[in-house]
């Protein structure tokens, strides 16, 4: 990989736009691609026709029902007579859109790129959603024992806890801050300023030690981004905020041969995006962080390997009340998945979206108190397998 | 900005149904045979970013991106898929090194339409699931007979075009040793192969075959030490013209004159015709070559069928187009177009 961080085309974020996260929404996946493109356009004070190509981000295409997902939101997501690729790595889509996004600007072929993740999970499946987790599985080795996907993560929050000497009261507070968190969201799907770590204890086991607060909701959504070369971003706005760092790692497939109580994928990724933006020291240099958190328990994990605490740190510093918005090191201000929702990929991109408004100081009463220079999200997916880090900066 | 050149090419496959091997098994011979194509590269040390193309449903598994890594030495680097076919993935690869991230970049796509028992399902769920799915399509390639028959009234093309199309292709196919359907047919071997659905025959439509393909992609300094004979990327284009059926132009594909534009602009190619020594074009359908000639301007609209009749468009001709038969003899694995010829 090339050393040389000297880029030709500087990439900007200019704009960001998504829809209400809600179960069972009644817009098709194109209506909802094109509310949150859209809503990203006019932030941008763009149209259609200023854009030169479009990045598709979305996971499983059984969750909207569609075979060639990509073509068929094509339309929706703006594509019409563009060049438009669909990318995806499970989970982890959301923040690795705009990092597609980022090369297509960086190699010249586009000036301005639209970058739009959807999914619809609803009505994906009955009787219930998780029931497309299926199929996930290697079909000769895994699938004829119908594993569930939550019984992988319950192993992994299992281990996790006992690895770390971490209770479930400590956390339960990440599900509490984030549900609290996402009261400032207008997208927001399960804020409950009232919420405490009793309800957390206390909600229905799933799998132990998994308890329904502590998993993110079944979701339906969009987001998207306006990104823009430096010179169209200069044009289009005096406040742009610059992709500094991208970094994506996938694992092995066997999940069953990883350290359960480590995401070493994650750090790889999160390496590689400090390595380009320059950061050698993540947890002074990161002013902001959108870890990904469908599990509370992914929150810390995901913090520990992105250097922004150390192994077994984050259960600490999140009781020690650094972790909140006007704590040292804000994190998930949006509310994250567990408060604002979880329509996969689009998830991922509305953390990108809410790293672009912070560092704008654009996100109203989600603003975070300390002032915010450098900010950073991630996701995760797959088979507990994959990391994607992004690194914006103004 | 560094040139992008490609550095090594494997394959696996190419048969109607490969059954001693996994789509995994296959993903590693035909990586094993690009890294050694590629000079001896080690993908733990020399790859900087591994591209998968493969969708859900054809592969019958959901989030099949998980099952990218392990094959093609990618495990615990970065590894993404792209929902599409491999030459958007070559465009994405050549995008990575054109960015100054990335130096070597491999993509890979498969496709093993023979594990598919549901092949007229998996094409339905491509349906717009409002407005056209509900309709109930009887046979997947009834869409296609409808582009044909636009294509065919508006320009003028009869079934002995088609037929052409089909004998040339299966011809220049006996030169190549993975065409698993290369053949001497002639015109009435055409009229005895059954309808399928009007205007097309079974002899029109690409047969499947199993298959991977690899592609290591390199910046120029990387390519200079990788191989003697790298072969530079030029330009890339794709283009997405609608998904809504309803709006789109049945008889002309317009898609690929504006990827074939783009792809142009960058090579500073002004008249295809003129400067595109040889091409490979889609040919899942016989059809689908007259109209992408075409599209991609190396005949004038309409007259590609004619000047097939004229002058064949064989290895002989002055442009030869789809020399090695690209999808039919040889076949069409379902995602693996980045042709090994």
């Amino acid at each position: 990989m090339s050393r040389n961080i000297n880029f030709k085309h500087r990439v900007a974020v200019v704009g960001a736009g998504m829809t209400l996260f809600r179960r069972r929404l009644l817009e098709t996946p194109q209506e909802l691609a094109w509310l949150a493109a859209k809503q990203a356009l006019e932030e941008a004070g763009l149209a259609l026709k200023d854009i030169d190509c479009v990045v598709i981000g979305s996971a499983p295409d059984a969750f909207d029902g569609v075979h060639m997902k990509g073509e068929y939101l094509a339309d929706g997501a703006g594509g019409w007579h563009k060049p438009v690729v669909r990318v995806y790595v499970g989970g982890a889509t959301g923040v690795f859109t705009p990092i597609a996004g980022w090369w297509h600007v960086a190699s010249g072929l586009c000036r301005k790129a639209l970058v739009v993740a959807e999914e619809k999970m609803s009505h994906a499946a009955k009787p219930h959603p998780q029931y497309v987790f299926r199929y996930i599985w290697d079909p000769i080795v895994e699938k004829p024992l119908n594993p569930n996907l939550i019984w992988i993560f319950a192993m992994e929050m299992h281990r996790y806890m006992y690895k770390c000497g971490v209770k479930k009261e400590d956390i339960a507070l990440v599900s509490v801050k984030n549900k609290r968190n996402a009261c400032g969201h207008p997208s927001a799907q399960l804020c409950d300023p009232n919420i405490t770590v009793d309800d957390v204890l206390k909600s229905e086991v799933l799998v132990w030690p998994v308890q329904r607060l502590d998993v993110s909701p079944v979701s339906d959504g969009a987001a998207a981004l306006v990104l823009a070369d430096e010179a169209e971003a200069r044009r289009i706005t005096d406040t742009p905020v610059w992709i500094k760092g991208i970094g994506f790692t996938l694992d092995t497939t066997h999940w069953t041969n990883r350290d359960l109580a480590y995401p070493e994928y994650v750090r790889r990724a999160a390496e590689m995006a400090y390595r380009m933006a320059g950061i050698d020291n993540p947890r002074k240099q990161i002013d902001v962080a959108e870890p990904y958190d469908p599990f509370d328990y992914k929150e810390l994990h995901h913090m520990e390997g992105l250097g922004l605490a150390k192994k077994c740190e984050a259960p600490i510093l999140t009781r020690e009340g650094v972790t909140q918005r006007d704590g040292d090191l804000p994190i998930n201000p949006s509310g994250g998945l567990l408060g604002v929702g979880n329509p996969i990929a689009a998830a991922g991109l509305m953390k990108v979206a809410e790293i672009f408004w912070q560092l704008r100081g654009e996100a109203g009463a989600r603003q975070v108190k300390k002032p915010v220079y450098t900010g950073l999200a991630q996701a995760w997916g797959d088979l507990m397998q994959a990391g994607t880090v992004i690194v914006l900066g103004i | 900005m560094t040139k992008v050149a490609i550095v090594g090419l494997g394959w696996s496959g190419f048969s109607p149904e490969v059954v001693d091997m996994s789509f995994r098994e296959m993903m590693f011979k035909a990586a094993q045979r690009a890294y050694e194509d590629a000079g001896g590269l080690d993908p733990r040390r020399d790859v900087d970013a591994f591209i998968s193309c493969q969708e859900d449903f054809w592969e019958g598994i959901s989030i099949a991106d998980e099952f990218a890594p392990d094959p093609i030495g990618g495990a615990m680097k970065s590894v993404y898929t792209v929902a599409g076919d491999s030459l958007q993935c070559v465009g994405q690869a050549y995008a990575m090194i054109k960015s100054g991230l990335f130096d070597v970049v491999v993509v890979e796509s498969h496709g093993k339409p023979s594990d598919m028992l549901t092949l007229h399902d998996v094409m339905s769920m491509a349906l717009d699931p409002i407005s056209l799915r509900p309709l109930g399509l009887a046979n997947i390639h009834a869409l296609a007979a409808l582009e044909a028959r636009a294509y065919m009234a508006k320009y003028g093309v009869g079934p002995q075009h088609l037929a052409e199309v089909v004998e040339k292709a299966h011809r220049a196919g006996l030169r190549n040793p993975r065409a698993s359907y290369a053949g001497r047919l002639n015109a009435g071997d055409y009229e005895l192969s059954p309808v399928v659905v009007d205007p097309l025959r079974e002899a029109d439509i690409a047969k499947f075959v199993d298959a991977a393909v690899v592609v290591v992609l390199a910046s120029e300094a990387a390519a200079r030490d990788l191989s003697d004979t790298p072969v530079w990327v030029e330009g890339v284009g794709w283009r997405t013209e609608t998904s809504t059926l309803e709006l789109h132009d049945w008889a002309f594909p317009l898609h690929a004159r504006m990827a074939a534009e783009d792809a142009y602009r960058q090579a500073k190619i002004a008249d295809p015709a003129k400067e595109v020594g040889f091409a490979e074009v889609d040919n899942r359908y016989s059809f689908k070559e007259l109209q992408h000639i075409e599209a991609l301007g190396l005949a004038p609209r309409g007259s590609a069928a004619e000047m097939l009749l004229e002058e064949p468009s064989t290895q002989a001709a002055a442009c030869p187009s789809t020399s090695a038969a690209a999808r039919w003899p040889r076949g069409s694995p379902s995602k693996s177009t980045a042709s090994p010829d």
